[in-house]
């Protein structure tokens, strides 16, 4: 037996039998259940040590082979396990009260397993291929059947898949940059196209169209999920290229261009979520500004700058939980997700808006809430590198908490002649109710996901050290 | 070989262009049918024949899964192809400039990457350029999907150049059948009377 086998192979093969299955419920306690049992394998089992139950003694390899390359697991990467298929298993029990399962658990768990291969193949320039399939199949996803793919949809495909060739060419240049370390121009082309490959992947700035778009055409629930595991998987992907090439590394230019499209990003998302009349279009301008605050963590020259990625990464994944699970719920109940449609729905769904607003409350970054502490870290330690790039960093987060109070303004406004007329599912309020008491203990107890987070830089040779 | 390696260039000019202009849907297949035999070829100067055919085979794959799904639309012209036959002289004013654009930029490149053969850098250049233009003119399903292809087998002239793994060949086949069936998944989301 091998780790990939495990955490690989076996959500593989769960997909396709749960393409199979009809039952929403059923999909979603099965879904969540492997899920949890992977996350708990992660936690228990011993990756590359011998085991022994009884007169059973066994050992759980570090690597599958296929056609000649390596899926390779390692127990350094036990931790990422831990916490992806952890959060994983919180999107499928949310599945059922947002009538997603049918799709989101069998195409759900292909994706999982493909991103997980991408971090686990060797060599690992191969993930760009895999993150691709993901994305392929997150269109079936995105897609409700009798409703045609609109615009953000083939943009989505389009810019994902001009991703890929970058990044492998990329991949190819920059071995030539290690044989000759010298040769300064290859250097620069290798880096520019290994650049847009990430901004296409990453949705950079002014690349990143495509989200706003989707988001007015698409589930709330599976968009959220999306914008939750493909940035996740993109940022692990390019830390990998910051691990493995020295060069790019230690290169001088490297923490002003990553701080400078991070602040374009905090910035843009910020601003154009200030001005949004559209309740999908502010998730996708925030995710857009999550990512710009994931790469000014990376900027910093702070030796536990890669902490600090990996600590933004429970309060987002529970932020935007919150916020997509409860968006799903304005979603299927108001005509559209556009503030003249969802005007005083609060009276009729109080906790869906409840969990809505202190979702994106927390993502914008209030204080008391899941990304308060994190975002305070990163904000301290820009200030004293530059106040001006932490004078940008107010008016990004400024711009989405402005966001946030119009929403608030719109959702408890009441309708003319509406009164109050409880409708919340008990099923979905108890899920937004438990998120949001996490958002609550995130925001007080920032250091209870500390166990998991703090071996994730092990993960990576040179940036864990 | 020199020879037969510029015979594939032309003909990816040709089919590209041709992808570009055409209306009808059975034609533009057999346009991108055609362009895979000159990506076997441009492919085959640098993989052995045997391997080079995966491209070939995988292409055609695709072809046939989007035709099928087109074949089970009932109207043969529909609004889209309307439009489309608009701008026909702007597209292929287009196509030309960017084949002038690899004529001039072709050589730089092979500076740059040594050992690829200018044949194989300007094929590629031309599909991953006329491509890239089919994915900028057009939203609809099917002009997206060939644009994509167009782009990706541009790319893999390129790559199967640089690195010869088994594995990656697989993975890149995988992806162009992906990209097939998500293209016909596309189509099957649209009613026939509205067109693809």
């Amino acid at each position: 037996m091998s780790s990939p086998l495990i955490w690989i192979v076996v959500p593989g093969v769960f997909s396709v039998i749960a393409l199979l299955l009809r039952n929403q419920r059923y999909l979603a306690i099965m879904g969540g259940g492997l899920a949890l049992l992977l996350t708990v394998l992660a936690i228990m089992l011993p990756i590359d040590q011998a085991v022994q139950i009884g007169n059973l003694t066994f050992k759980i390899n570090t690597s599958f082979l296929v056609l000649g390359r390596r899926l390779v697991i390692t127990p350094n990467d036990a931790s990422l396990l831990v916490v992806f298929y952890g959060l994983f298993a919180m999107w499928l029990f949310g599945s059922h009260p947002t009538r997603t399962a049918n799709r989101l658990v069998p195409l759900g768990f292909a994706i999982s397993a493909l991103t997980v291969a991408s971090l686990a193949v060797e060599p690992f320039l191969f993930a760009a291929i895999l993150i691709e399939l993901a994305v392929l199949l997150a269109i079936p996803l995105f897609s409700e059947p009798g409703r045609p793919p609109g615009p953000g949809l083939m943009r989505f495909l389009v810019y994902q898949t001009l991703g890929m060739p970058f990044i492998l060419f990329a991949g190819w240049l920059l071995a030539g940059v290690e044989a000759s370390p010298g040769d300064l121009g290859l250097a620069t082309q290798s880096a520019t196209i290994l650049g847009l490959g990430f901004a296409f992947l990453l949705a950079i700035f002014p690349l990143f169209t495509w989200m706003p778009m989707l988001a007015e055409e698409v589930s709330p629930y599976i968009l959220g999920f999306m914008f939750w595991i493909l940035p996740t998987v993109a940022i692990i992907f390019g830390l990998g290229f910051l691990d493995r090439y020295a060069w790019i590394r230690t290169s001088e230019q490297l923490s002003p261009i990553l701080r400078a499209v991070g602040l374009l990003m905090v910035v843009t998302g910020g601003l154009f979520s200030a001005f949004q009349r559209h309740l999908g279009r502010l998730m996708a301008y925030a995710v857009i500004a999550e990512t710009g605050f994931s790469l000014l963590a990376l900027s910093l020259p702070a030796s536990d700058s890669i902490q600090l990625v990996f600590l933004f990464l429970v309060p987002r994944s529970l932020g935007l939980l919150v916020w997509s699970l409860s968006l799903q719920g304005l979603y299927e109940n108001s005509e559209s997700l556009h503030f003249n449609s969802v005007q005083g729905i609060s009276r009729v769904f109080p906790i869906t808006t409840l969990g809505l607003l202190l979702a994106y409350f927390s993502i914008a970054g209030f204080p008391l809430l899941a990304s308060f502490p994190i975002r305070l870290v990163l904000w301290d330690e820009l200030a004293s590198q530059s106040l001006g790039d932490a004078f940008w960093f107010l008016i990004g987060t400024m711009g989405l908490l402005a966001g946030a109070t119009r929403s608030l303004g719109v959702l408890v406004k009441p309708a003319e002649g509406s009164g109050w007329d409880f409708r919340d599912p008990w099923g979905r309020a108890l899920l937004i109710g438990m998120g949001v008491i996490g958002l609550f203990l995130l925001g007080f107890f920032p250091q209870i996901p500390a166990p998991f987070l703090g071996n994730l830089p092990a993960m990576f040779e040179h940036l864990g050290n | 070989m020199t020879f037969l390696a510029w015979l594939a260039v032309v003909t990816l000019t040709v089919t590209a262009s041709g992808l570009l202009l055409s209306q009808d849907w059975r034609i533009s297949l057999s346009l991108l049918g055609v362009q895979y035999i000159g990506v076997l070829g441009l492919v085959a100067l640098h993989w052995p024949l045997s391997m080079a055919a995966i491209k070939l085979i995988t292409g055609w794959m695709a072809i046939a899964i989007l035709g099928i799904t087109r074949l089970g639309f009932t109207r043969s012209k529909d609004l889209f192809e309307e439009f489309w036959s608009q701008g026909r002289l702007f597209r292929l004013i287009a196509a030309s400039f960017i084949v002038v654009i690899v004529i001039a930029v072709a050589p730089k490149v092979e500076a740059i990457v040594p050992g690829l053969g200018l044949a194989v850098i300007s094929g590629s250049m031309v599909l991953m350029g006329i491509g890239l233009l089919q994915l900028g003119i057009s939203f609809q399903p099917m002009r997206i999907i060939l644009g994509l292809l167009t782009v990706l087998s541009g790319f893999e002239i390129v790559y199967a150049a640089l690195e010869s793994s088994l594995l990656v060949a697989a993975l890149l086949s995988v992806v162009n059948l992906g990209l097939a069936l998500t293209g016909a998944y596309l189509l099957s989301l649209i009613k026939p009377e509205v067109g693809i």
